[in-house]
């Protein structure tokens, strides 16, 4: 029986800033309580990830983002055609198109961690700036996973405040 | 034929449009098309710009670390790579593809099996059946997947779970759906459990089903405007694949058949060890892909294809019998002993994923997949070669390493760059067709990237980033001047830019 938490961090940990999502849920599985969370990582989101989705009562996306405002964005998602024609990858919100057309019902509640990236090319690691947003990132997944409630998450939606990182240990424990 | 579009004469006379990236298809791809004076195609080149740093990825790392590595090349076919790196690293611990263990051949197969029926069911359901159903020129808003779950649920449904029956093959064979270990020097490093077995029985019946349903619906699909299915993008070729000792269809391993556009033998169960000796590659100055060649042939006769219609082409007959029957109701359609139609690689990939699904049950049945001795080792060489059938064509992974293990040298030809030829040709002929004048109309784009799609090319590899891939398209004139652009967004708006 899947558990009523996902974490679905996409993302290819050799090309550059791509690899911030699996790194963030690199860090969650050594940091935090599991027995409510299940974590799954790919390279890309395809059309058979609607079916991850199901019997969830709260999903988080993350990903790498070059669309990011800040150093991360935290949203709401809703099914939508969107960017599906694009790739061979799909958006998270066409991954939720297609859990609602399968199941002919609305998905579970979904939400989307993007992380500010910048270079993503094959072979490198992370930039100096994915590292702080990373570095931020994990200081706000905190407060969603200390309580995993979608009345406190969506009161979290949109929001971006500057974080002190100064004695958190996060950006050592992260590439540890 | 179109080669004479490639290099115009008065290349600094014409004007460039440009078409940046393809989309659906995977990561960057531009196609430019060389107009003359008189706004008439003169030159056509699909740009692809991913490729260059995969040696450099490879070399200065452990053999031992590539299976898992190298499946960071491709999000899409990473266990491709995986098997490819696999059979190479066999070779440098000692081992020759007949001495692995039949457990650990079998359980390879199966993973393979696995991996192409979920690639080959992600190709066409959720890039290929949009157009197909809907027409290459309908409503960009109807040619997704979701569209098509609307308007044809069961199509749609059978094709995500299709693609998650593959998934599950490799999370059952490997341990993990991405980053698997299965394969290791030598041979695998786990059997199938008999809970794995029974668990992965459960839905194959089913799944053998819906495939039989696919190939029933491409067929009708193809058919039911032949003469227009059969000429759009098509191209006369050489074809080159692995095959099996008796003639048979191969994925995983055999030896090298490659044959004229007219069917006629140009080489057969050859070592692919030897590669080198069969096939060169050709740099050219406008790209960083380089161009494979027949040798034998030479460079402007000895381009070939690869991919789903070169093994169904090539083979004599399938082993499985549902694929078999298919791929003769396939091969009657023609008059000629080759099928060269464009579209026909979507029914050949069909019938590939029926072939995928009847493996599947047999060796789901074998004891072989869940036990016995699993890895041999032998006496340390310094070169390995490991070719596979990946989905998209033949893929070739070749290493050197030191006294210290570290990859000293690789040498990776993967299936689009094998295609490379046969893409531009393929642009070149939908372009000399589509374009004319100075206008750049959606219809054009749709049919450039059909045709491209069909070959389903890996233009980049597992990154994907949001809001990274619009499509633009430009409209440069001789003085090096952009006159026109469009863009077209992920949401499929175009915005124009005089």
């Amino acid at each position: 029986m899947p558990k009523p938490v996902l974490l679905f961090g996409y993302g290819n940990l050799s090309r550059g800033d791509d690899a911030l999502a699996p790194l963030l849920l690199e860090f969650v599985e050594t940091h935090y309580d599991l027995s409510d969370i299940d974590l799954l990582t790919d390279f890309q989101l395809q059309i058979e990830h609607a079916l991850d989705l199901q019997n969830r009562e709260l999903v988080l996306f993350i990903d790498a983002s070059i669309a990011c405002i800040n150093a991360f964005d935290f949203t709401e998602l809703q099914p939508a055609r969107d960017t599906s024609y694009t790739t061979h990858a799909m958006s998270p919100s066409a991954v939720l198109a297609v859990y609602r057309s399968i199941h002919k019902q609305a998905p579970p509640p979904c939400f989307l961690l993007g992380i500010k990236g910048e270079s993503f090319e094959l072979g490198e690691g992370l930039s100096a700036n994915a590292e702080q947003n990373l570095a931020e990132a994990l200081q706000f997944i905190q407060g969603l996973l200390d309580k995993p409630d979608i009345a406190l998450w969506r009161q979290l939606v949109n929001h971006s405040h500057a974080i002190n990182l100064e004695n958190t240990g996060v950006l050592q424990d992260c590439h540890a | 034929m179109y080669e004479h579009l490639e290099t115009a004469e008065n290349r600094d006379s014409l004007k460039r449009v440009v078409v940046d990236p393809v989309s659906r298809v995977e990561g960057h791809g531009k196609v430019t098309l060389l107009l003359d004076e008189n706004n008439k195609v003169q030159q056509a080149r699909l740009h692809i710009v991913e490729f260059r740093g995969f040696e450099r990825f490879i070399q200065g790392r452990p053999y031992w670390e590539l299976p898992v590595l190298v499946q960071r090349l491709c999000g899409i076919c990473p266990v491709s790579h995986h098997l490819a790196a696999a059979k190479a690293i066999d070779q440098l611990v000692g081992v020759d593809p007949g001495n692995l263990t039949t457990g650990a051949t079998k359980l390879r197969r199966l993973l393979h099996f696995g991996q192409v029926l979920q690639s080959h069911a992600l190709h066409f359901f959720h890039l290929s059946s949009p157009d197909l159903l809907f027409g290459f020129e309908s409503d960009i808003s109807k040619r997704n997947i979701i569209a098509v779950l609307n308007d044809y649920p069961d199509i749609g449904v059978q094709g995500v779970k299709l693609r998650k029956y593959g998934q599950e093959v490799i999370r059952m064979v490997s341990g993990k759906r991405i980053h698997g270990s299965g394969a290791i020097a030598g041979g695998m490093n786990k059997a199938l459990s008999k809970e794995e077995r029974d668990y992965l029985l459960t839905d194959i019946d089913q799944i053998i089903r819906w495939s039989v349903d696919a190939v029933a619906l491409i067929k009708k699909v193809h058919c039911a405007n032949l003469p227009y299915y059969d000429e759009f993008a098509t191209i006369r070729s050489n074809y080159l694949s692995l095959i099996k000792q008796d003639g048979a269809l191969e994925l995983y391993h055999g030896g090298i058949r490659a044959k004229t556009a007219e069917g006629a033998t140009i080489n057969d169960h050859f070592d692919y060890c030897r590669y080198n000796e069969l096939i060169h590659e050709e740099v050219r100055s406008w790209t960083y892909m380089k161009f494979p060649y027949l040798l034998s042939l030479g460079k402007e006769d000895g381009w070939y294809r690869v991919g789903p219609l070169a093994r169904v082409n090539n083979c004599d007959f399938i082993n499985t019998e549902l694929a078999e029957a298919a791929r003769i109701d396939f091969k009657a359609h023609s008059s000629e002993a080759m099928v060269h139609s464009t579209l026909a690689f979507h029914w050949a990939r069909l019938i590939e994923l029926l072939h995928c699904a009847e493996s599947i049950k047999e060796l789901l049945h074998d004891a072989g997949v869940l036990g016995g001795e699993l890895v041999v080792q032998g006496e340390k060489r310094y070169e390995g070669i490991g070719v596979i059938e990946a989905p998209r064509g033949t893929l070739f992974h070749h290493y050197q390493i030191d006294e210290n293990d570290i990859v000293t040298k690789a040498n990776l030809i993967v299936s689009t760059t094998s295609n490379n030829m046969a893409m531009n040709e393929s642009v070149r002929q939908v372009a000399a067709e589509y374009l004319s004048g100075l206008e750049l109309t959606e219809p054009l784009l749709n049919n450039l990237e059909v045709a491209i799609r069909a070959y389903d090319p890996c233009l980049s590899c597992a990154t994907h980033a949001l809001g990274k891939m619009p499509l633009q398209v430009e409209l440069i004139d001789n003085e090096g001047k952009r006159i026109d652009k469009l863009i077209k967004h992920n949401d499929g708006q175009i915005e124009r830019h005089a």
